[in-house]
């Protein structure tokens, strides 16, 4: 692989995985807090169902570790999420394609509750903490995010695309 | 190129893609069961740290430049009002450390008086708390001496007012004791007016210490004093502990709801004193002496 394929290819994937992480790290004011909606994984469902065979469950794990470093959770947490919800956008990627942008965001509402809950859950498991009914804002948020996200990305997903 | 467009998105054609994600599930669950219990992961975890903290400085950025445009855009008069306020605190500060070498002088004094321990009968030895434990829900304090001092698990540590708590964990060079006001810690006392037995039991707060298995008709009353019994064995007999603050006795209740309040200042103390108890085992003599020789 050239240097320029991997400029073309790669670097717009990992400069958005990196912006979403950033942007779930950036300190907000207490009232906005709760509604952060999850950056990391509404990009990751972006190119899970973009381009499925390069950025599938390993990338996922990878970048859920680093969440859950970078957001002092345990160990594994954010990982085991982010693995599973890339895992259902990968096997409906193609009916996921088709759909139009309002049905899609429906998707992608269902696929952050269910990423959400995964977070509930072990918390719960682990003895954690009990989070507040807030705790399921950044689903809102996110769904409210996507189009736009979905519409900005499109043109860089067309190139990553069609390089692959 | 249609073709090549299909195998790229069609996920029957990705490897091993359900197995892949149960592995990777099974190895996050397996993270997490370590990460929970002990800190065996910090390695692993500091290793990632460091890998995203560039991320993290990018971040911090903007928030720190408001702070240096903050700073740099101070008007002149904030400057000097407070360049006023800083020359007169100097003053006051140059004043207070005149008085520093008599009050060293003075401590030094009084720490050699200690140490030659005259007045009670049992032995003694001056330590310092190094540390605290940062879990506000746990009572322990770290002391800077340990088993080549003669320090042994369990032992007493008093301060000038009382008893302090115990010794639970010793190193070589350091031990980790536990304060009375520990949920987790219970200690034998008598009040001294009658000498009636119970137990003190922490309650995680500092100020307070409950004895729950007083009857209500026990002769006991707001004031008195207790002390330590000596029955647990662990603590020599006649160190204040605690002085009694409010007793409720509630008819239907078999028990009355007694609390005190620790004479130690559990929180302020800097200098706590070991005990090794009057008539030690010849064991326990042998780390007296060897603490002492290693003193002198």
């Amino acid at each position: 692989m050239s240097s320029k394929t991997f400029r073309g290819r790669h670097l717009p994937v990992i400069i958005s995985i990196v912006i979403a992480l950033m942007l779930s790290m950036m300190p907000l004011p207490e009232g906005i807090r709760n509604f952060r909606p999850d950056w990391v994984a509404l990009i990751m469902i972006h190119w899970a169902m973009a381009v499925p065979r390069s950025y599938g469950v390993g990338v996922a794990w990878v970048v859920g570790l680093v969440l859950d470093v970078s957001q002092g959770t345990l160990l594994g947490q954010h990982a085991l999420a982010l693995t599973v919800i890339t895992f259902i956008t990968i096997k409906s990627n193609l009916l996921m394609r088709m759909f139009p942008l309002l049905q899609l965001t429906a998707t992608v509402f269902a696929l952050n509750a269910v990423y959400r809950f995964l977070l509930f859950w072990i918390n719960g498991v682990a003895g954690v903490e009990a989070p507040s009914s807030v705790y399921w804002g950044p689903v809102l948020t996110g769904a409210l995010v996507w189009p736009m996200m979905y519409i900005l990305l499109s043109g860089i997903r067309y190139r990553v695309e069609s390089r692959h | 190129m249609v073709a090549s467009r299909g195998n790229t998105t069609n996920p029957a054609r990705i490897p091993v893609l359900g197995l892949r994600t149960l592995f990777l599930i099974a190895l996050s669950i397996v993270l997490m069961a370590l990460d929970n219990r002990e800190n065996h992961l910090n390695t692993v975890r500091d290793a990632i740290a460091a890998a995203v903290y560039p991320i993290q400085v990018v971040v911090d950025a903007p928030v720190r430049f408001f702070v240096w445009i903050n700073e740099n855009t101070q008007s002149r008069n904030e400057l000097e009002l407070e360049n006023a306020r800083l020359k007169a605190e100097k003053l006051l500060t140059s004043a207070r450390l005149l008085q520093l070498e008599s009050l060293k002088a003075e401590n030094d004094r009084l720490r050699e008086m200690l140490e030659a321990r005259q007045q009670v009968k049992d032995e003694v030895r001056v330590a310092e708390i190094m540390g605290v434990d940062a879990n506000p829900f746990r009572h322990s304090i770290v002391i800077d001496v340990g088993s080549s001092d003669g320090v042994y698990d369990g032992q007493a540590i008093v301060d000038a007012d009382g008893v302090v708590g115990q010794v639970i964990e010793t190193g070589p060079r350091t031990s980790q004791a536990l304060l009375i006001s520990d949920p987790d810690h219970t200690l034998p006392v008598e009040v001294l007016r009658n000498g009636l037995r119970t137990i003190a039991f922490g309650t995680g707060e500092l100020g307070r210490l409950d004895l729950p298995f007083l009857p209500n008709n026990a002769d006991i009353e707001e004031g008195d004093l207790l002390v330590t019994s000596g029955l647990g064995g662990a603590f020599p007999p006649g160190y204040p502990v605690a002085r009694v603050g409010t007793v409720l006795r509630i008819p239907q209740q078999p028990f009355a709801d007694v609390s005190a309040r620790p004479l130690a200042a559990l929180d302020q103390v800097r200098e706590v004193m070991l005990i090794w108890p009057g008539e030690p085992e010849p064991a326990q003599a042998d780390a007296v002496n060897d603490a002492e020789s290693g003193n002198e």
